[in-house]
């Protein structure tokens, strides 16, 4: 992403400081320890960590910004940049790997023109791997939104991905 | 009801058994752990429902897993008086037909897997035998008696698909908080401690540190010391923590509480990970049922123990598995490790006393105060005592959750349990212990699997992943497969592990790519070296082993890469192609229709041409050919 591209949600005004009291005092007591329950639930809303919002919960919970970029940046699971309507996320562990994981990562790449952490510019999908979600018995697997496609082959991807708006 | 004595227990005990094993109605318990789900037991589950909205002959039930993931979704049926059946692959088509033919004693015995039995091994002596009075169906096996379950000790898995994870009451019914109510009644903490020291637990997080010493010396330390489970589960491949919280939370909560009763601890935290929000969600609705009844929380039992559970989650770092890094992270800090010159028993969590233990290892605890520290040490080796629960993936055939005592042969769990590899295919190796672990080959087959032995032939226990490969595997892919995941996960804070893993990544990449040169494989080993000494913590200690395991046990893959630019197996793209095999081929399309860059043509019932240049070497036809006419070379 291009530094000086606007990003949505980077304007105060698109955020709902209400909604953000909510989530910092009523589910997680101002509480510092929760720092990182706190974010996640920002991105549950969001589906990123608003620029804003991060300044905001700094105030909220008296921690300094930069340990908040710090958190926000160490964990794969946060993202400070928008990311599409669909999470499609590859699993690279190695039950999925020896199972061909690798190829279903290759086709998926090929198949939106992404590589791991982009999104398609219509806001579509984002792709990402991930190393293991528990279900390795099915591996390979492939996991779109809150969906889990397992024993899913290279040549289904397509298919798959079509389903998805 | 609040529950105060262990007559209440009993009470509520013999009231729930009887549902559990003497329904008055058909009971349809559906296998939904989060594996059972992805392969379709939801969808199974509110089939089922709709089917049988109204119906109130019939209850549909959850359970967790029965740890043959392959089989999934199950589906146990059972009325009083009628045989205990399990069905397997019961998709959303297929769930309404079981159950009428359940209910109209047309069992469809071409879907089942097996006849239930409970896994009597730790209850036998203490509840009445569930088994009595159960109708048996002629020529369908008990459970226990199929290959993938006779040779298994169920300690830690004991409920995992035999109860209702969101239910207490089922918890209970199966001798749930007996344990930690005779704890709490009966022992002081030194007796605790003893016991657990006495039944040789060790921790299986992967360390294999003694459970017993550490609680006791965490006991030691003075401050307001807490109980903390490794819930984090970071090694790819492995899930037996994600079936227990799923399946069985209850018994991870009472293995905490009898923890904190020995070390004297009221606050205990569970860090799960990310990946896992259905773990969470059972967590959290079994905190709630434990405080309905007074297990948990203040005054517990009506004595002046209080005990209150908090469940943080990841955010997607290995290294926060790590011991000092999740506790930081339990701070809302960055997950770094620090080194430990003090231990966390004396110094973790914010500053205090801190005892960190393994979901397994929690599992563990309730059974040995049940049956007594002698009936644990009883299975095992001389050094690695009771059962161990291990997922068996990858190119296997039963693919699972397998609990077995330690000291079993690899050969017994890879052959006889996982009925070996699929597709005719032949055995390469097993990956044990994660990133930190190794790579076992086929001459070690007959190993028999412990803490020790495993240490022996250069990989490690771990958590209990068993990642199996075949000949389509490529070792040296294996080792710089774990070196990128060891890369993106190390913290950065020391050099050896930050520079050192990318300096061998690099090397291992070069190989792949068919730039290896003379003297690589020296310097893999010269660095792994260096890195294994000075690295801050267990990532970086452990790192090279992946490497060197392959190193020492698959040298020959190396040097073709290396010397003859060849990968055997047919993994690294510069380094083979595909040929169509003229024998083999009887040209049925199949491949040239599946192909996405149209580079195979030919016409029906003649031999088909491979377009080298078109070809991107997907895989996809190698994968698709029935007569292995689609070659490696
Ligand atoms: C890099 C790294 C990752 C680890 N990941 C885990 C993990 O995911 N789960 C776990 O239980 N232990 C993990 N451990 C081991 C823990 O540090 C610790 O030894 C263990 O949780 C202690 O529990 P136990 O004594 O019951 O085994 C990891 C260690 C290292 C060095
Ligand atoms: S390795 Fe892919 S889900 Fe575990």
């Amino acid at each position: 992403m291009n530094e000086a591209t606007p990003i949505k949600g980077d304007q105060p005004d698109e955020i709902d400081f209400m909604e953000l009291d909510n989530i910092i005092e009523m589910d997680f007591n101002n509480d510092p320890e929760n720092l990182i329950m706190i974010l996640q639930a920002i991105q549950g809303r969001y589906n990123y960590l608003p620029r804003p919002a991060l300044r905001y919960i700094a105030e909220k919970i008296d921690v300094p910004l930069s340990q908040i970029y710090g958190v926000g940046t160490f964990y794969s699971t946060f993202s400070l940049e928008p990311r599409g309507r669909n999470i499609v996320s590859v699993c690279l562990g190695t039950a999925c790997h020896v199972r061909g994981g690798e190829r279903v990562r290759e086709r998926i790449e090929e198949s939106l023109n992404l590589t791991d952490g982009e999104t398609t510019d219509d806001m579509r999908f984002t792709f990402e791997s991930v190393r293991c979600i528990g279900c390795c018995s099915l591996g390979p697997v492939v996991k779109i939104n809150e969906d889990i496609h397992g024993r899913i082959g290279a040549a289904e991807i397509a298919e798959t991905l079509e389903k998805y708006e | 009801m609040k529950i105060r004595s262990i007559k209440d227990l009993e009470k509520t005990g013999i009231e729930h058994r009887k549902k559990l094993y003497y329904p008055d109605v058909i009971k349809v318990n559906i296998g939904m752990a989060s594996c059972g789900i992805a392969a379709g037991a939801k969808a199974s589950f509110e089939k089922a429902v709709t089917e049988f909205h109204g119906d109130n002959g019939i209850q549909i039930s959850q359970t967790g897993c029965l740890g043959f993931c392959e089989e999934e979704p199950l589906v146990e049926i059972l009325g009083t008086g009628k045989p205990r059946v399990i069905y397997r692959n019961i998709t959303e088509q297929k769930i309404a037909d079981a159950i009428r033919g359940y209910m109209g004693r047309n069992f469809n015995k071409k879907w089942i897997l097996g006849q239930m039995r409970d896994p009597l091994c730790l209850l036998e002596n203490h509840i009445d035998n569930p088994v009595e009075g159960v109708a048996k169906l002629d020529g369908i096996p008990f459970l226990e008696d199929i290959p993938f379950y006779n040779k298994q000790k169920k300690i830690a898995l004991r409920n995992c698909g035999y109860i209702d994870p969101d239910s207490v009451e089922e918890y209970i019914a199966r001798l749930g908080y007996f344990a930690f109510l005779k704890a709490l009644n009966e022992m002081t903490p030194g007796e605790i401690i003893e016991i657990i020291k006495k039944s040789g637990l060790r921790g299986r997080g992967g360390g294999g540190f003694s459970t017993g010493y550490k609680w006791e010396t965490c006991a030691k330390h003075e401050g307001e010391r807490y109980i903390i489970c490794n819930a984090d589960e970071g090694d790819p491949g492995a899930y037996m923590d994600r079936s227990i919280l799923e399946g069985d939370p209850h018994n991870i909560l009472e293995g905490m509480l009898i923890g904190a009763l020995a070390i004297g601890s009221s606050r205990g935290f569970i860090y799960v990970r990310n990946e896992y929000p259905l773990a969470v969600k059972r967590l959290i609705t079994a905190i709630k049922e434990a405080e309905k009844y007074g297990l948990l929380g203040d005054n517990i039992a009506g004595t002046n123990f209080s005990f209150h559970v908090k469940i943080s989650t990841g955010a997607g770092a290995f290294v926060c598995g790590e011991s000092t890094a999740l506790m930081a992270s339990l701070e809302g800090q960055v997950g770094r490790p620090r080194a430990k010159y003090v231990h966390t028993v004396e110094k973790g969590f914010r500053g205090s006393p801190s005892n960190l233990n393994n979901v397994e290892t929690y599992a563990n605890v309730p059974a040995i105060l049940l049956k007594g520290p002698e009936w644990y040490a009883g299975m095992g080796t001389e050094q690695s005592k009771g059962t161990k629960v291990f997922s068996l993936v990858g190119k296997i055939r039963n693919t699972g959750l397998v609990e077995v005592p330690m000291g079993i042969s690899l050969r017994e769990i890879v052959f006889d349990i996982g009925n070996g590899i699929p597709k005719k295919k032949k055995f390469k190796a097993v990956q044990t212990g994660g990133p930190s672990g190794g790579c076992i080959p086929e001459q070690f087959l007959d190993l028999r699997v412990d803490f020790d032995e495993l240490t022996k032939v250069g990989s490690i226990m771990g958590s209990g992943g068993m990642i199996v490969m075949d000949q389509d595997t490529c070792m040296v892919d294996v080792a710089r497969y774990f070196l990128d995941f060891l890369k993106e996960e190390s913290c950065g804070q020391c050099n050896p592990c930050r520079e050192g893993i990318k300096r061998m990544l690099e090397i291992l990449t070069d190989i792949c790519d068919g730039n290896g040169k003379e003297g690589d494989i020296e310097l893999l080993e010269e660095l792994s070296v260096m890195i294994q000494d000075f690295s801050l913590c267990g990532l970086g200690t452990s790192a090279p082993n992946p490497v060197l395991t392959t190193i020492r046990y698959f040298r020959d893959e190396y040097e073709s890469h290396i010397r003859d630019k060849k990968c055997p197996a047919g993994v690294c793209k510069a380094l083979f192609h595909y040929e169509i095999d003229a024998e083999a081929c009887n040209g049925c399309r199949l491949c040239a229709l599946k192909c996405p860059e149209e580079a195979i043509t030919g016409e029906k019932k003649k031999l088909h041409i491979l377009n080298q240049d078109e070809c991107i070497k997907c895989g996809i036809c190698y994968e698709a050919c029935k007569f292995d006419a689609i070659v490696i070379r």
